[in-house]
């Protein structure tokens, strides 16, 4: 069952002014319940707009958002449930970290809630302890710890809400490559453990690719497709073409078939390359 | 070849917090020449002292001991801080922290206003800053309409204007999207090119160090290792043990390498690795 639905969601900025701009133009969506999915697409591409739109953020110009089967704005009153069921994170969400321990901050959208001081602590601990922050750091201060973990302490802010739907708009915007991986994987470990569905805003196809199963790619304020990683991804040459990066390796096999030499089959990670390639070469050699 | 840089076991430490703790060492000896010309990319992961490094080049910092020089000026010598920094500009990672006017064209001649140049003269500047980087007709727009890679090309502008000799970029792409990180790598990549002014840029993109002439990289405050990004990458192992990537193709052929298929070791590029595949299924 869908969890989170468009329908002809359509978002215009400064309507009636000569800045009038169209960011989210009739985007119908299903997003299936417990999926992992890779939000992508260049600046100015509405692909921020359409994310601010899951949670009510933004009101549609027209068309609908609809989550877990109810039109999120049919009763503007309950708009702040929705905020509940569904959590954002922003780009640098270290910078919204105010609390005076890490566990009061991660606490803080709980306590909101009107949860139980016991439930509190269940989720604070769980999603410290999925987003690799040892227990011995909850009681220092966030602003004593490092970057990095300063994002990871905002990120479990969000997920020990227990949203629906998680989703985090650049969570590895700045960081080296131990640290994206390190978060990456965090994230992937709190996705297997509640099976919430979760959506990761990224440029870095590279990132995306060994982590989503499912793409979502936005172009000039249009949904240009929303389907499996690999189908996505097998449409790499038009992903290049509106101006998102693809992997090397995907590349260099585009560019093989371009000189003739096809394998048939579509390239994105390194080490699927690397089989593919040592398959086909044992069987030359068997011929 | 001409030193521009010339670094003399620097050490830096930041002061200790209270008296109890010991000041925390941040660089701890490094000598490192840079020619002049070069285009030197910096690789380190977070806290490997890259950024302080990069600081004090420009005198943002000043060594806890050694010496840093540029272009014959010790950044120790305050007499001689604004020469310094006319001669070494510095590019920050956030567009939007380095931005100090309301028009592009202003905004480019800030360095300019403050070093007194006469307004005929500046304006020359001025104008042919921002054409080189690309941005003369946004030169009456207001900085804040631009994109994230627009607003990196006007702050090098600003500095192009002052007629550096250098430019230090500190992980000027890390806030970009795809389109913007290549508009500034191929701004950067021409300035080098065609005025000849000495590139350093750190960055955590392998792909963006494997377009440079040389890499350092810095782990724990020390430099380990400094050559060519192909010698460099080719040394995956080492590479990945420091917490740093290797571009996607040189990663793959030392997979292969390591099957057992024999790929050269020292691919950077794309090009090089279709190349290098081509012959294997000739």
């Amino acid at each position: 069952m869908a969890i989170l639905e468009t329908q002809g969601l359509t978002y215009t900025y400064s309507q009636g002014t000569p800045f009038e701009k169209t960011a989210v133009d009739h985007v119908d969506l299903k997003i299936e319940e417990g999926s992992l999915i890779g939000v992508m697409g260049h600046t100015g591409s509405g692909k921020s707009t359409l994310i601010q739109h899951f949670n009510g953020l933004l009101q549609p110009t027209s068309g609908k958002v609809i989550l877990d089967g109810r039109d999120i704005w049919a009763d503007k009153k309950k708009i702040r449930d929705v905020r509940f069921q569904v959590g954002l994170v922003f780009q640098y969400p270290e910078y919204q970290i105010f609390e005076e321990t890490v566990f009061k901050d991660i606490a803080f959208g709980p306590k909101n809630m009107g949860l139980s001081d016991a439930e509190i602590k269940r989720r604070v601990l769980e999603t410290a302890n999925d987003i690799g922050l040892r227990e011995e750091l909850l009681e220092r201060s966030p602003f004593e710890l490092s970057g990095g973990q300063k994002r990871r302490v905002a990120i479990a802010g969000v997920m020990a809400m227990e949203p629906r739907v998680l989703i985090l708009d650049e969570p590895t915007a700045g960081l080296d490559p131990a640290g994206r991986d390190k978060i990456l994987s965090h994230i992937k470990r709190y996705h297997e453990r509640t099976k919430n569905t979760v959506m990761i805003v990224s440029h870095s196809m590279e990132d995306i690719a060994g982590f989503a199963d499912k793409i979502l790619v936005m172009s000039h304020a249009r949904l240009f497709c929303y389907d499996d990683t690999e189908k996505v991804f097998s449409r790499a040459e038009e992903i290049a073409e509106i101006g998102l990066d693809v992997p090397q390796v995907t590349k260099v096999f585009l560019e093989l078939k371009r000189q003739g030499l096809d394998f048939g089959k579509d390239v994105y990670t390194v080490g699927y390359a690397r089989d593919l390639l040592l398959k086909q070469l044992a069987a030359r050699r068997g011929e | 070849m001409e030193n521009i840089i010339e670094i003399r076991d620097l050490h830096f430490a930041y002061d200790a917090e209270d008296e109890n703790s010991e000041p925390t060492e941040v660089l701890k000896g490094i000598d490192l020449d840079i020619h002049r010309g070069e285009f030197v990319a910096v690789l380190g992961h977070n806290g490997s002292g890259k950024s302080t490094l990069a600081k004090h080049i420009n005198a943002i910092l000043l060594p806890t001991s050694g010496t840093v020089t540029v272009d014959g000026i010790d950044t120790k010598d305050e007499t001689k801080l604004f020469e310094l920094r006319q001669r070494a500009g510095m590019v920050f990672q956030n567009p939007d922290n380095q931005i100090v006017s309301s028009i592009v064209e202003e905004d480019v001649a800030f360095g300019l206003e403050n070093m007194g140049i006469p307004y005929e003269e500046m304006r020359r500047r001025v104008d042919e800053a921002l054409k080189a980087v690309g941005m003369y007709d946004f030169r009456l727009h207001s900085p804040s309409q631009l994109s994230g890679g627009q607003k990196q090309r006007i702050a090098i502008a600003g500095i192009i204007a002052m007629q550096p000799e250098c430019i230090i970029l500190d992980e000027p792409t890390a806030m970009l999207d795809p389109q913007g990180r290549r508009e500034v790598m191929e701004t950067v990549k021409r300035m080098n090119r065609e005025k000849g002014i000495t590139i350093v840029i750190i960055t955590h993109y392998m792909d963006e160090a494997a377009q440079c002439e040389r890499v350092v990289v810095m782990d724990k405050g020390r430099v380990v290792i400094d050559d060519t990004p192909r010698k460099v990458f080719s040394q995956v192992e080492k590479v990945k043990e420091i917490g740093l990537d290797v571009p996607q193709v040189t990663e793959l052929c030392y997979e292969l390498r390591k099957a057992g298929v024999s790929v050269p070791e020292d691919i950077i590029t794309e090009e090089e690795c279709a190349e290098a595949l081509k012959k294997l299924f000739a």
